[in-house]
């Protein structure tokens, strides 16, 4: 069985304006010591995907509208958030993309690190704190013992994130929800984190739910990819098919507007039209308005994804139908 | 893209550039205890017409050195010469008046426009800012402005908050456009926007760039955009230029090792190139500016340092192609296989 | 010839003019219901006191002055509205005219501080550096003055007057209002857009006053808003320490101190007043935050 089942979620938010549909009906899997990278742009809801699962979701003014998350058996969604906690931090743990704001300034690291302890595995303190130095050690930070006693505003962005890691990590969960983990750090010590979250995996055997912009970041770390438009799947596969046989048009443009693989002197490619505007959705597939291979009935018919090889959906439907050849 | 103009003196020469900020503690009467050494002595020279990228992580000071250029910020030593004046010497209303020759775009389209302004004001003050234009022509001119950056000239009734990102950034590239510059500065103009945004401002600057006879530094921390753009790439680190050269040269056959690290730490979006490329992560993190380590910047975090690294300062220096340079003491042992 | 990228903006951009700024802060401030009843309180209040003249000669028949000693203090009644103070004066004729004297006194020691405060802050955030330094640091000396022990040598000096509360209070109010833009200025100096207009050539006066004053005057008026209360407030505490207002002028001050004193024989002395003095600070203190919501810029779009 998958460790985690997500089915239908549909996630919206309220506001002044409208009903904004951030996430509908996304479903996906994912496997034990799988890494799943859910790739899109703003607005595409990998984001709030994964803040609904975690409960995390400010209600008013999102609501959770429908779906299941299926963790291990248990519905995430169907918990009160009492019951929600003994998962969160202990089984599913979460890190962020901004390092400077996901630390509290006012405490020193080794009371953020060991909290998760003492909550959830009612560990005595001494305990908690020797697991923390041997955590520190593990994610690379040197003099562990000294900089358990420092706070968050003495480290630079990397080592905070790698702090953040180790406090994600301290209670072995199964699954690690990393949310843009390395898109405010610089590009070395991007490369730096990425190779510790490899480490980790590797040590711990966790699961990895991936959100990232960066198609380059999720093909190194990630065996599998789901790409997301307007709040819904568009395509998700094994990374390599995903990107050698790419079965929608969207992650195609998305390749295409890579700038390193673009030859020099010639323009570059860019998706025509405007991102989606998630107040007034269009029928039909939401990327049809841009799409240099709709046809009549693209506008028309809903959009859901569907299995057309092993392993691989797609929400394209001239592929699901014609079996287009992207 | 095709060649920048061939004349004999350079369009831009900047040289041993310094900025460096005090820092000051004390009660009432304040002391300096230490330096930020932003921008640490930078040489170079552009043609016109030429786009150099400039890149480099956090603190290696290619925004500081930016501002350094245009005056915003004024240098602590070093000169900055545009088309034969030496903006380093002027002040007041000199510096003013000549400001219509060189612009800049800033990072943050939501930050860099005036809120309170409409597009029409915005557009006219800036074309009002150095030259008389009559009242009655303003619509027409800022309508002009608007269409060059591929906005309808209706949009000048607008007020910026109703602008996407990619929008404001066209805005804030017609504001400065405004004034006829010849040199353009941009400070990271794509980096606040989705990638399929970046794409379009890309080629908007290019093409720009290219009709207008614009001199453009192109700042960025993202390699692969400034090698897609740029004639020459420059890659500062710790307020020094390490590496200048041709683009394609400079990103496919770096020379100085903090350079390759940077360009082999670039994920690519391809599994299979991924996963067989060999990659030189340098460990720790960048360095602070107040603190910068002896002799060469690079050599604490420098797989291939030596005992005089950390002695000498290096300089840029060719290796086999006379235009592209190096300052690294071993520049021939490291690359000669 | 290379294909102009199609084009199409998130928000269509129609024709239309937008709304401004204050177009759009006054839609929000109509949305506030606290802040229109403020609003609305106020300016009744003022319109009423404003044409006291008019209304103690025409409607309610007595003016502030006039004693009755024959009559003495008499509770509520139809002749007397609200009653009457030991000296046989009406209320109500008191309580207007003192509220002209309050509400006049608020608005113009307002203006006052505004005046000096905003050029004092203006200055010193946007030259910076030493200057700011010097400036600031007066500021904060001043801050040290015991404000109470200020006005009695004031008085002892010049006697008490009206104009003598006007010095005393502005010359404490403009303190604040000069940290509030001073430090608002610095806050937009940071600003990229500022930079912007550096890097464009203008000139250091066209900044200031194009760029800078339109967006200080959000906060400003805020701050005014709030400002007013505050010196009523004070007033009504000198008036209470008999430093204030003098007979025959009432302010509301004045009438709460007299109530005060006879609180328990004549209730209706302290109510009243008492309940104007609440109501028209209670209804600033709406209006000054509902305007504070509606022209902040970050609750604006993004």
């Amino acid at each position: 069985m998958p460790l985690l089942t997500v089915n239908k979620l549909r996630t919206s938010f309220h506001t002044r304006a409208g009903v904004v549909r951030a996430v509908q009906d996304v479903s996906f899997q994912i496997e034990r010591g799988e890494t799943l990278g859910i790739v899109g742009e703003s607005g595409s809801g990998k984001s709030v995907t994964c803040y609904s699962i975690m409960g995390l979701l400010p209600q008013p003014p999102g609501r959770i509208e429908g779906g299941q998350a299926i963790f291990d058996g248990v519905d995430l969604l169907a918990l009160s958030h009492r019951e929600l906690n003994k998962y969160r931090g202990l089984r599913i743990s979460m890190i962020f993309q901004d390092p400077m704001t996901s630390l509290n300034p006012y405490l020193r690291i080794e009371q953020q690190l060991i909290e998760p302890l003492l909550i959830h595995e009612k560990m005595d303190r001494a305990a908690a704190r020797r697991r923390a130095v041997e955590m520190l050690a593990d994610v690379g930070i040197t003099d562990p013992v000294h900089r358990l006693r420092m706070y968050p505003h003495e480290f630079s962005g990397g080592m905070r994130q790698r702090v953040m890691i180790a406090m994600a990590l301290i209670t072995k969960p199964d699954l690690l929800i990393a949310d843009e983990p390395t898109t405010a750090l610089d590009v070395t010590v991007q490369a730096q984190i990425l190779d510790l979250m490899k480490k980790m995996r590797q040590e711990l055997g966790m699961a990895i739910l991936l959100i990232s912009h960066d198609l380059g970041v999720v093909s190194g770390l990630c065996d599998r990819v789901m790409v997301m438009y307007a709040g819904r799947v568009m395509e998700s596969a094994r990374t390599p098919e995903l990107f050698y046989e790419t079965k929608h048009p969207y992650t195609r443009a998305l390749q295409k507007s890579i700038p390193a693989l673009q030859v020099k002197g010639q323009e570059l490619y860019t998706i025509a039209g405007a991102p989606p505007d998630l107040l007034r959705p269009v029928p039909g597939c939401p990327f049809a308005p841009r799409c240099g291979y709709v046809v009549d009935y693209c506008a028309r018919e809903e959009v859901a994804p569907l299995e057309v090889a092993p392993a691989h959906c797609t929400a394209c439907l001239r592929v699901q139908k014609e079996k287009l050849l992207l | 893209m095709s060649a920048p103009e061939q004349s004999t003196q350079p369009f831009l020469r900047v040289e041993n550039l310094k900025t460096h900020f005090h820092v000051e503690r004390g009660f009432l009467f304040q002391h300096r205890v230490g330096s930020v050494r932003a921008v640490d002595g930078v040489s170079f020279e552009l043609r016109q017409g030429e786009i150099l990228g400039l890149v480099g992580e956090s603190g290696c000071g290619k925004s500081t050195l930016g501002r350094t250029i245009l005056q915003l910020v004024r240098p602590t030593e070093g000169v900055v010469v545009l088309n034969g004046r030496n903006l380093t010497r002027m002040h007041g209303r000199e510096l003013r008046e000549a400001r219509a020759d060189f612009q800049m775009i800033f990072q943050d389209p939501y930050a860099s426009l005036n809120p309170r302004m409409t597009v029409f004001d915005a557009l006219a003050e800036a074309l009002q800012a150095h030259r008389d234009v009559p009242e009655s022509e303003l619509p027409a001119r800022v309508g002009d402005l608007l269409q060059k950056v591929g906005l309808p000239p209706r949009a000048q009734r607008k007020y910026p908050h109703e602008f996407s990102g990619g929008q404001r950034q066209r805005l804030a590239i017609a504001r400065a456009l405004a004034v006829e510059p010849k040199l353009i500065i941009a400070d990271e103009p794509v980096s606040a926007l989705d990638v399929s945004i970046q794409a379009q401002i890309i080629n908007l600057l290019a093409r720009i760039s290219r009709e207008m006879r614009l001199t453009l530094i192109f700042i960025s921390h993202d390699l692969s955009v400034v090698n897609y753009i740029s004639d020459r790439i420059a890659v500062m680190y710790l307020g020094k230029i390490v590496e200048i050269g041709p683009a394609s040269r400079v990103f496919e056959h770096p020379l100085h090792p903090y350079a390759k690290a940077l360009i082999s730490a670039i994920p690519i979006p391809d599994p299979v190139r991924e996963a067989r490329r060999e990659r030189v992560v340098p460990p720790g993190d960048p360095p602070s500016p107040l603190n910068p380590p002896s002799g060469c910047p690079f050599h604490p975090r420098c797989a291939q340092a030596q005992e005089r690294c950390a002695r000498e300062v290096p300089l840029l220096e060719p290796f086999t192609d006379p235009n592209h340079l190096a300052a690294c003491l071993r520049t021939k042992e490291i690359n000669s296989h | 010839m290379m294909p102009t990228p199609t084009l199409e903006p998130a928000a269509p951009i129609d024709g239309e003019k937008s709304p401004s700024f204050w177009q759009d802060a006054r839609h929000r401030l109509w949305q506030n219901k606290l802040a229109l009843f403020g609003l609305i309180v106020v300016t009744a209040l003022s319109l009423v006191c404003f044409l006291a003249p008019l209304l103690c000669a025409h409607v309610i028949g007595f003016s502030y002055e006039e004693q009755s000693l024959a009559l003495g203090p008499v509770p509520p009644n139809r002749v007397h509205w609200l009653g009457t103070d030991p000296l046989g004066r009406d209320l109500l004729a008191r309580l207007l005219y003192g509220g002209r004297i309050s509400l006049m006194l608020g608005l113009c020691a307002t203006a006052v501080s505004l005046v000096i405060g905003v050029t004092y802050g203006a200055v010193s955030g946007f030259v910076g550096g030493k200057t700011d330094m010097v400036l600031m640091r007066m500021v904060d000396i001043l801050y040290a003055l015991p404000f109470t022990i200020f006005v009695v040598l004031l008085t002892v000096f010049f006697g008490q007057n009206i104009i003598l509360l006007f010095v005393a209070i502005g010359a404490v109010q403009w303190l604040t209002m000069a940290r509030i833009v001073r430090g608002q200025v610095m806050a937009i100096k940071q600003q990229e857009f500022i930079e912007a207009a550096r890097a464009l050539g203008l000139r250091r006066r066209r900044i200031l006053f194009r760029h800078i004053i339109p967006n200080l005057l959000g906060p400003i008026i805020v701050y005014a808003t709030l400002t007013v209360p505050e010196v009523m407030l004070l007033e009504a505490f000198l008036s209470f320490l008999g430093l204030g207002v003098q007979a025959p002028h009432s302010s509301w001050g004045v009438l709460i101190k007299e109530g005060a004193e006879v609180m328990e024989e004549y209730p209706w002395l302290l109510t009243y007043p008492a309940a104007a003095m609440a109501l028209t600070l209670f209804s600033l203190n709406f209006l000054g935050d509902g305007l504070r919501d509606a022209l902040d810029v970050h609750a604006s779009k993004d």
